[in-house]
């Protein structure tokens, strides 16, 4: 689960890091008082969206203006110009993908005095299993390309669990990010603060893109991402209630209520698997036989006949879906079980495109018989090959 | 001979109790007489479980407060975890404070902090722990632990490691059918943080005389299938090479996107298949683009 910059950081101050003073606002009136509160002569107006490259983003409206979605004011009217711009505006950025993301709300920041610019992170570092730092001299770019253009100038800090992160730790970041002075003595409380964080709120990931080092030599969160761990949910309903359902799928949100793993992608066959891994698997065999999966959907282990109705419906909910290809290999799950609530769900929602079902394992003979006797419009297929290339023909030749 | 579990595995049951636990266990206690010994549930601890094996027979089985109490009055060796995620990684840790040599977690969705905890524990100690998040760990005709459907499994000579479920049963469906069976199927799980890499039971597969081909079935997210790929390569060095056929589920998956299984996410641009087919292929693996084409490959590969 995502949150936004404004919530990040609201959320990182009170562990007790250094934050610039923002304000969120939904309107060209909340950006005006925002901009007052705040001391200048510089602001920082900010779209706030889940997703990266915000900065070098630029809006579809022309009436939008030409500037990126983070934008430099240098008086209150200009704050407010910018806002009445970006409010209501399509942002397009490099993870936002073409169709962009409306700008509902922004921040309102003020300004700073910027030295350098540094790259932090945690995540799990899963080849050691540890929650690791990783920190870059090269702050303010796509760390991707940096990981790319100079591995050498990133440096991995793993944290052991039972220790927390050491003073070694601390110098070996500060030495990494080549810090001095007062940025030094910042760092001793920075570092573990942030580590806390992550591990009090289980998140997945902490990214400071960038760090800075204020002209007077301290440090501050310039931006801040955070992502949690979905599974650990349940312990956090603070962090459930920052949740911001516009900024997700509506498909992505009824699969979620029904613990039903799915993944909304571009193409136009709609596919229902049991298990992540054959769901992927058979995302790519549409692939290979030529066409585009429309998503990525696993109905678990031990799905209901309710739990596959309900991703039936929001399979075909999908316009953009042509075709449906159900594999099923059940190991847990049976095949009779999985036949009946696809017959369910197609005399419920009515079925307008070509279904090819593929059912494998346990009492799969009963299952192939339910399909057969119902009377109903279904191409049967044997194997994973043989139904990929059923679907594919289907869809191809309608 | 086979890897990990055998005839002689007792096996204990961590979340017997629950409605997973039961039905599992009365599949596993139906396949082959797998040894499943005891149940733990705290607080039921003197109680008795009982079940009903798929052909009607009924089964009993005690149940212990602890792991413990169960290991020291059962003489098991083995302990698979069905305990919900909230409360599983307490469970794993209770296993491997009770020098459990082997504990397989099937548990779905166990926060990931809760797993760095347990792999801290873990490194220290000489249990090993499969999952979680995978389907087990069978022995054709000796052992099932774990959710795999045992019907499907044939005695032969592949070795099958995977981080799929389902996927797993693909290959071993297909191996089965081109009439080469198993020696060992394992599922080492879906999530970022495990106990057992592919590595590791490549290693045991390349020792077990029985296993003379394998099957690795990867998908995208982390490296550990790049890192298995450079193992390979580097006991081929030594001399030890069997045929491995490998597949990477998720070539299609957007970067970012988590793909139903935790681990399976390509981020910071890594993790990406076609990364690992490349590495895989470097090291000698027939990569199938197929994952219906599994048994048919391995077949081929070994006529040569």
């Amino acid at each position: 689960m995502n949150i936004h910059e404004y919530q990040a950081k609201a959320l990182l101050k009170g562990f007790g890091a250094p934050v610039a003073a923002g304000v969120p606002v939904f309107s060209a009136g909340e950006a005006e008082a925002a901009a007052r509160s705040l001391p200048g002569p510089l602001w920082v107006v900010k779209s706030q969206i889940h997703a990266g490259g915000r900065g070098k983003g630029r809006f579809k409206e022309a009436s939008a203006g030409d500037k990126g979605g983070v934008r430099l004011a240098r008086s209150v009217d200009e704050v407010v110009k910018f806002a009445q711009e970006m409010l209501g505006s399509t942002l397009v950025t490099k993870q936002t993908g073409p169709a962009g993301k409306q700008v509902n709300r922004l921040y309102v920041e003020d300004g700073a005095d910027i030295a350098r610019e540094l790259y932090c992170s945690l995540l799990v570092d899963r080849a050691v299993g540890r929650v690791a730092f990783v920190v870059s001299t090269e702050g303010g770019m796509d760390i991707e390309t940096v990981a790319h253009d100079t591995p050498e100038k990133i440096v991995t800090v793993a944290i052991d669990p039972e220790a927390g992160v050491t003073a070694a730790d601390v110098a070996a970041i500060v030495s990494a990010l080549k810090l001095d002075g007062a940025a030094t003595q910042d760092a001793e409380t920075l570092f573990p603060l942030l580590y806390r964080a992550f591990v009090d709120k289980d998140m997945s990931l902490l990214e400071i893109n960038p760090l800075i080092v204020l002209k007077d030599g301290h440090l501050r969160l310039l931006d801040a991402k955070v992502s949690f761990d979905g599974n650990a949910l349940f312990r956090h309903p603070d962090v459930e209630a920052l949740r911001d359902l516009t900024e997700e799928d509506d498909k992505e949100i009824e699969a979620h209520k029904h613990d039903l793993a799915y993944v909304a992608l571009a193409g136009n066959i709609g596919c229902m698997v049991n298990g992540a891994g054959l769901a992927m698997a058979t995302m790519d065999i549409i692939k290979l036989y030529g066409a585009e999966p429309a998503n990525f959907l696993d109905v678990g282990g031990g799905a209901s006949r309710e739990k596959v109705t309900a991703a039936f419906k929001i399979i075909t909910a999908d316009p953009a879906v042509k075709g449906i290809l159900i594999n099923i290999f059940g190991g847990i799950m049976k095949c009779d079980v999985i036949a009946e609530g696809v017959i369910a769900a197609v005399r419920e929602v009515g079925l307008k495109v070509p279904l090819v079902v593929r059912l494998e394992g346990t009492n799969v003979a009963l299952g192939k018989k339910i399909i057969a006797d119902s009377g109903l419009d279904v191409i049967a297929a044997d194997d994973l090959d043989d139904a990929a290339q059923k679907i594919v023909a289907a869809v191809k030749g309608a | 001979m086979s890897i990990l579990v055998n005839k002689d595995t007792k096996v204990i049951v961590q979340g017997l109790t629950g409605k997973t636990g039961t039905f599992h266990t009365e599949q596993a206690l139906g396949y082959c007489g797998t040894q499943m010994v005891a149940g733990v549930t705290p607080g039921k601890g003197g109680s008795t479980w009982e079940g009903t094996l798929p052909d009607g027979t009924k089964a009993t089985l005690p149940v212990f407060d602890t792991v413990a109490e169960a290991r020291d009055r059962t003489g098991a060796n083995a302990s698979v975890v069905y305990v919900p995620p909230k409360a599983a990684g307490a469970s794993i840790i209770e296993a491997i404070d009770a020098e459990m040599p082997l504990i397989v977690t099937i548990t779905e969705g166990i926060p990931v902090l809760d797993m760095v905890k347990v792999k801290a524990r873990l490194d220290r100690s000489a249990s090993r722990l499969l999952g979680p998040n995978c389907p087990g760990v069978l022995t054709p005709g000796e052992c099932k632990i774990g959710i795999m459907p045992g019907s499907i499994f044939r005695r032969g000579s592949v070795g099958i490691v995977s981080r799929s479920g389902t996927l797993t049963y693909e290959a071993v469906f297909q191996t089965t059918n081109e009439g080469l069976g198993q020696t060992t199927a394992v599922g080492i799980g879906g999530d970022p943080v495990k106990g057992t890499e592919f590595i590791d039971v490549l290693e045991l597969f390349l020792a077990d005389p029985e296993t003379t081909s394998i099957v690795m079935i990867g998908e995208i997210g982390g490296s550990a299938e790049e890192a298995a790929a450079q193992f390979l390569k580097d006991e081929a060095k030594r001399g030890r090479v069997k045929p491995v056929v490998g597949f990477i589920a998720g070539r299609t998956a957007p970067p970012g996107r988590t793909m139903g299984h935790a681990g399976a996410v390509i981020s910071g641009g890594k993790g990406g298949a076609e990364d690992k087919i490349a590495a895989m292929e470097a090291a000698g693996i027939v990569v199938s683009p197929s994952p219906a084409q599994l048994g048919r490959t391995l077949a081929e590969r070994l006529k040569g």
